[in-house]
């Protein structure tokens, strides 16, 4: 009898750590996203300490989030101080759409980041860009974490 | 690839047009395939070797090719050949019908080939076994090497026959073939048999290559490569292997598609954040630009007249299908359904439009008529896109992705087809993954 009580207890204990451990992935997921946004640091690199090489897009939009601008100002501020440096954005759609509209998506998510750099008086001139679509995911889940990290644009230093 | 070669076609019996031979109902789906017996061809004793082709398993192999051609339609049963009672010889000359009838058999085909002097000639027939009469009969002389092509031409023939439709076996496929892991994809131009057979890789995946098309016309080819990261259009001669740029745009340049007389590209531009349609004479070099919208304009593709343009855009706030004017007026949105609409392709038929519509996280691919009206889902699944038509009309392929596992495992993207009527969804077996397929037009029109 004791022992019948015990393992129930104990398939208890498992349960509600099961339950527990999923509601703590399920908020992590909702943490690191706004609307469908991503806001989390997990795949961002830096062009400097405290320059985020990355913004972020809800799905099918090529508009630029607050963060997004805020980011945006900084890699402006390191543009500015790094006047011999040029930049390439790559625009980058999920895996969710059909691949010759994200090609076009990539292309205007990629010029919307240029278009608010150069407002903050970078040269066009220093900016290059280039869509890949939906063909280099950083994330490769079919996950909608994943594609949310996935919907970007990258600022990369031209070597 | 100078082996399209000219193929013979004597008539030596005159095809029997009587109203009371079986026919084949191909304007629904099937479920009751017609009963069929391809005889293997006999092998004339007096065959020559030729190079390296096994002649003696010569009529074995290509009553299978065509076995399978029919077989892949849904509207045939091709019989198993071990219930056949007559050898190949003598059925050809006279098939003993109420023999056929046992296996319940209705339609038989039986041929004959002879390799002399560097020549493949075939002769082939098929008989109505109800009726007990011979339907049609044609012969044909060829350059052995190209065996293969004759059984797809034979199957053209008797498809034709008992279908009233123009048949798409001697048609070939080119796609991109996929290998690697899903961030580092390696993807290279391929093109096959429409069976999937004789796969030869046309570049050699040392940059991204997307969207081939084949032109209707020619032996062209027209696809998006990222060659020294500069995504343009390309044009290539799948003969020559002499490839080019299309045009002399300052930004990128994708989704390439041919006008139907060959002679154009029509394409999007993408600029300062903007995708527009333009053509390019492919002669003159001449550029025109069909749409000017802030929104994305991308996907197009020409009525088979040339007369008008189907495309998809984002102009309504999402995106949706067009259709306009060959010169970019009187633009019509035509898809008003819940979702997103993708990926027009204006049917060689000039009915249909086939599509890829999204809704509520799903795929579909769909026709509907050019006015929008009449929209039909064929097939539903996780992520699927990129219909591309048979030269007659009647069948579309495309390619489909499964989902990637949260380590990002699992991920293939394979090439499918599916009757315009719905039915008979099958995937095509490819060597490596694969996506982006066209289909060509028949090579012996």
């Amino acid at each position: 009898m004791n022992f019948k009580i015990n393992l129930r207890n104990i398939v208890l204990v498992i349960l509600a750590s099961i339950v527990l451990s999923a509601c703590s992935t399920a908020r992590k997921a909702s943490d690191s996203t706004s609307g469908d946004v991503y806001t989390g640091k997990d795949t961002v690199e830096y062009l400097a300490s405290g320059v985020p090489d990355r913004v972020f897009f809800a799905t099918n939009r090529s508009s630029l989030t607050t963060a997004a601008r805020e980011t945006l100002r900084k890699q402006s501020t390191y543009l500015r101080k790094n006047k011999d440096l040029s930049v390439t954005i790559e625009g980058h759609a999920d895996e969710r759409g059909t691949r010759e509209y994200n090609l076009a998506l990539g292309e205007k998510r990629a010029n919307a980041a240029k278009d608010y750099l150069m407002t903050y008086g970078i040269s066009g001139k220093r900016i290059s860009v280039i869509s890949y679509g939906k063909e280099k995911p950083v994330n490769t889940a079919s996950t909608p974490l994943a594609w949310s990290q996935n919907r970007r644009s990258v600022t990369v230093k031209v070597k | 690839m100078k082996k399209i070669i000219l193929i013979l076609f004597c008539f030596f019996v005159n095809i029997n047009f009587a109203n009371s031979l079986i026919e084949v109902d191909i304007t629904r789906g099937n479920l009751d395939p017609l009963p069929i017996a391809v005889s293997p061809l006999h092998v004339d004793p007096k065959s020559e070797k030729y190079k390296e082709i096994r002649i003696k398993e010569l009529g074995d192999e290509v009553s299978k090719i065509i076995e399978n051609n029919f077989r892949d339609t849904g509207l045939f049963n091709p019989l198993k050949k071990d219930a056949f009672v007559q050898k190949p010889d003598i059925a050809h000359l006279k098939p003993r019908f109420e023999d056929w009838r046992l296996i319940k058999a209705q339609a038989l085909i039986t041929g004959k080939l002879l390799v002399k002097d560097e020549k493949l000639k075939v002769e082939f027939r098929l008989w109505d076994l109800t009726a007990s009469k011979e339907m049609m009969a044609l012969a044909f002389t060829t350059t052995p090497s190209n065996w293969r092509r004759v059984a797809h031409i034979i199957s053209d023939k008797i498809y034709e026959r008992l279908t009233g439709e123009t048949g798409y076996f001697d048609t070939r496929i080119i796609y991109v073939a996929e290998s690697g892991p899903k961030d580092q994809r390696v993807k290279k131009l391929a093109i096959m048999d429409q069976d999937g057979s004789n796969t030869k890789y046309l570049t050699l995946g040392n940059e991204l290559v997307l969207t081939p098309r084949f032109n209707p016309a020619s032996q062209l080819v027209t696809y998006l490569s990222y060659f020294r990261n500069l995504p343009r259009v390309y044009l290539l001669d799948i003969e020559t292997g002499i490839q080019e740029v299309v045009g002399n745009f300052p930004g990128m340049t994708f989704a390439p598609r041919f006008s139907p007389d060959g002679k154009k590209i029509i394409m999007s531009f993408a600029q300062d954040g903007n995708s527009d349609i333009y053509t390019m004479d492919i002669e003159s070099r001449v550029v025109e630009k069909i749409t000017e919208h802030s929104s994305i304009d991308t996907s197009p593709s020409y009525s088979p007249d040339g007369k008008y343009i189907c495309f998809n855009s984002d102009r309504s706030g999402r995106q949706q299908i067009y259709v306009m004017n060959s010169d970019g007026s009187n633009v019509k949105r035509i898809t008003f359904g819940s979702g997103l609409y993708g990926t027009p392709v204006w049917s060689p038929r000039g009915d249909l439009i086939a599509f890829t519509k999204v809704r509520k996280g799903k795929f579909y691919i769909g026709v509907m008529r050019p006015d929008g009206t009449g929209e039909r889902l064929l097939t539903e699944n996780f992520y699927q896109e990129a219909p591309s038509w048979s030269p007659n009309g009647r069948v579309l392929i495309f390619y489909r992705e499964t989902k990637s596992n949260s380590k990002g495992e699992g991920f293939t993207a394979k090439l499918w087809s599916i009757d315009i009527t719905g039915y008979n969804e099958r995937m095509i077996v490819t060597e490596t993954d694969a996506s982006d397929p066209s289909w060509s037009s028949l090579l012996s029109n």
